[in-house]
């Protein structure tokens, strides 16, 4: 369902990612490890649109669509979703308005109806239940004030309502401790399905003991430098990136 | 500081044969008034950006409406709906067309007692006591050339007196609809509020120009608020996108007054809204906020001075302004703490988001202190549309238009969170959408 072919990226001028090839199966969880500055941020803002980076070779079709054309907000249409590594805060919209906006948006791209309140509510109720999260975050602003723990359950919280085929995960462990860690795994635990797939980009092995991949990718230098199954998480939690870092350079 | 300038002529010039026809002609104090007002004013002549407080504002549009002989007459209307913003029987409503009152449009039944609402022009006529003493309370023509202008030349406007005690259970609508479509003409509206030691009102004024025609307004506010009086004053400035409106409001707040001020700012080619507030006993309280939202090549002017000159005085101020286009905005917010203000406590803050590069804020903050022991704080801040925030929402699917749309209301949310009067957040929430919608 995703292949990425020949990627190369640039910020500022400055080659960020230097020939990615990586194909996506639909029930696959793969996952991107790799040292900090390694291009592993990067990958994930040129799939999802961000401003800034310049794509200077190579594609990205997702469902045999170039979504490097795409704005942003297309790609979500399209079933892409981003958890953030740094959930932004948004004063004054609350997480219902922000919701209920967001899903409408997706379904008018989708060509389905859009919900009324009543409708939204009723998805809401199913989805905090399923995920267990309080109900208490949808009054209040978009992460405003929120815990980084709260923040990152709400951004899966998120996904649980856009229903997503293809979510990537930034980062998504930095800065949770254990219970926070374990919650928002559990939570894309529950959203898998034979249908879609997942994309873990993280430093640390940790967060794989809970969302075990499929496959693991060492990305170096904005190349992947070598690809296995889950064992190869392992291996790098015991031996670090070094011998990749040497080895890219 | 005599100004030959071509704006001020055409009044000038005008005020002997309009004399005759103005309202009280025949109440001597009231045409020694207008002649006072006069000298004062052809003295000074229109403001021009030579003054310090107008050096961001230049009235010089007001050539390009060609004034003639006919503009200060009265240009009627026919208007046979008030475009009322609540719904009929939940309001006191009170309607001038084209600065003149209509009676048959308002509806003032049911006042309470202690309750005096009408129109100025006519009161003149039938409690000219009562409109003396109101006039009497302010002294802006020295110093202040468009409150001197509009008493040489107003013809009619709000008369609202609440005696001690009374207080006003539902909301005044205050409306002044325009339209130049039988010519076009400069009304100076006067707007005289008195409310007694204790009472109480809420004003919802909206300003609301009918066509694209150009015509000039120029209100005059007198607010009087006696011992524990508190008025809630919240407008909308909607005047139609050629008009010139400029509105200078002259507050005298007594001890434990308090005034609530809002002021949504939408429309008009070039306005000024000009508030100056006396705090002048202990407890006196007053909150001036609003937000102002422009494009095309529209101008605002925001300007506030708050005198603090009793001790335990306070005010608080929160504007937003969004400037689209080659808009230009001004926020001028100066606070004077007296000698023997102590534990005044001043807050002031402004915001601006700029949507493109050619639109302007120029903003001036001043904080004149000469009291030691005070509270006094003052934010100003302009920037573009966050771009994390931005790319976030439109990252869940939102369009980059909705995602803007949904931002920049949050953004004037804040301000609109200040009107005391909780129940008419949402008509404010509401014209704010109708803008970005545009």
């Amino acid at each position: 369902m995703l292949e990425i072919k020949n990627l190369h990226a640039s910020v500022e001028d400055k080659p960020i990612l230097r020939g990615i090839d990586l194909t996506i199966q639909p029930g696959e969880v793969h996952a991107i490890m790799g040292p900090n500055g390694s291009g592993k941020s990067t990958l994930a803002h040129v799939m999802t649109g961000r401003d800034g980076y310049e794509v200077t070779e190579g594609e990205v079709l997702y469902r045999g669509k170039n979504i490097l054309e795409m704005a942003p907000e297309e790609r979500a249409g399209e079933g892409l979703f981003l958890a953030f590594q740094y959930p932004v805060e948004i004063p004054g919209v609350t997480n219902t308005t922000f919701m209920k906006e967001a899903l409408n948006s997706i379904r008018r791209y989708r060509g389905e109806d859009e919900l009324d309140a009543m409708q939204f509510m009723k998805v809401i109720r199913e989805k905090t239940k399923q995920l267990g999260v309080s109900s208490d975050m949808l009054k209040r602003a978009v992460n405003v004030g929120f815990s980084g723990g709260e923040k990152k359950r709400n951004d899966i919280l998120q996904m649980a309502v856009l229903e997503p085929t293809l979510a990537i995960l930034d980062e998504t462990d930095s800065g949770l401790d254990i219970d926070a860690l374990k919650t928002v795994a559990d939570g894309v635990n529950l959203l898998r399905s034979p249908e879609n797939a997942t994309l873990v980009i993280t430093h640390y092995q940790r967060l794989l003991d809970y969302i075990v991949p499929d496959f693991v990718h060492v990305l170096a230098s904005g190349r992947i430098v070598k690809s296995g199954d889950k064992t190869l998480a392992q291996e790098l939690e015991k031996k670090g990136y070094a011998e990749f870092t040497g080895q890219a350079a | 500081m005599k100004q030959d300038n071509a704006m001020t002529t055409p009044f000038v010039d005008q005020y002997d044969s309009l004399k005759p026809e103005l309202p009280g002609s025949a109440l001597p104090w009231m045409t020694a008034l207008r002649d006072r007002a006069m000298d004062a004013f052809s003295a000074s002549g229109l403001p021009t950006q030579r003054r310090e407080s107008w050096k961001y504002t230049n009235l010089r549009n007001l050539t390009q409406l060609e004034l003639d002989g006919q503009s200060l007459a009265p240009r009627p209307v026919s208007i046979d709906r008030a475009p009322s913003l609540l719904p009929d029987g939940s309001a006191y409503r009170i309607v001038f067309v084209n600065g003149d009152f209509r009676a048959d449009l308002s509806d003032l039944a049911d006042l309470p007692a202690g309750a005096v609402i009408g129109g100025v022009a006519a009161l003149s006529e039938d409690e000219p006591e009562c409109v003396e003493r109101l006039l009497a309370q302010h002294k802006g023509i020295e110093d202040q050339p468009l409150v001197a202008l509009n008493t040489a030349l107003m013809r009619d406007g709000l008369l609202l007196q609440l005696d001690a005690g009374c207080k006003l259970e539902r909301v005044l609508e205050v409306i002044h609809v325009n339209s130049a479509q039988n010519g076009v003409f400069a009304h100076n509206a006067r707007n005289l509020i008195s409310l007694g030691a204790g009472s109480e009102a809420t004003i919802l004024e909206h300003h609301l120009g009918l066509d694209d025609s150009a015509y000039y307004i120029n209100a005059a506010n007198d607010v009087t608020l006696d011992e524990d009086a508190t008025l809630r004053h919240y407008r909308i400035q909607a005047e139609g996108k050629n008009a010139v409106h400029t509105s200078t409001t002259n507050g005298e707040l007594a001890g434990n007054s308090f005034y609530d001020g809002y002021t949504l700012s939408v429309g008009a080619a070039l306005s000024r809204n000009e508030t100056k507030m006396n705090l002048t006993a202990e407890g006196a309280n007053c909150h001036l906020n609003g937000g102002y939202l422009m494009r095309s090549q529209q101008h605002c002017d925001t300007t506030t001075v708050v005198e603090h000159l009793a001790p335990q005085t306070s005010c608080r101020e929160v504007f937003k302004g969004v400037l689209d286009g080659r808009s230009r905005g001004v926020f001028q917010g100066r606070i004077v703490v007296r000698p023997n203000a102590q534990q005044t406590d001043g807050h002031q803050l402004n915001k601006v988001l700029l949507l493109t590069d050619t639109a302007e804020i120029n903003a001036k903050p001043e904080l004149e202190i000469y009291a030691d022991d005070v509270k006094c704080s003052h934010g100003c801040s302009a920037g573009e549309v966050d771009h994390d925030a931005l790319f976030y929402l439109r990252s869940r699917g939102l369009s980059e238009t909705s995602a803007k749309a949904l931002l920049i209301q949050a953004f004037l949310a804040e301000s609109v969170s200040e009107i005391g009067a909780v129940e008419l957040q949402d008509l404010f929430l509401e014209k704010i959408s109708d803008w970005l919608a545009v």
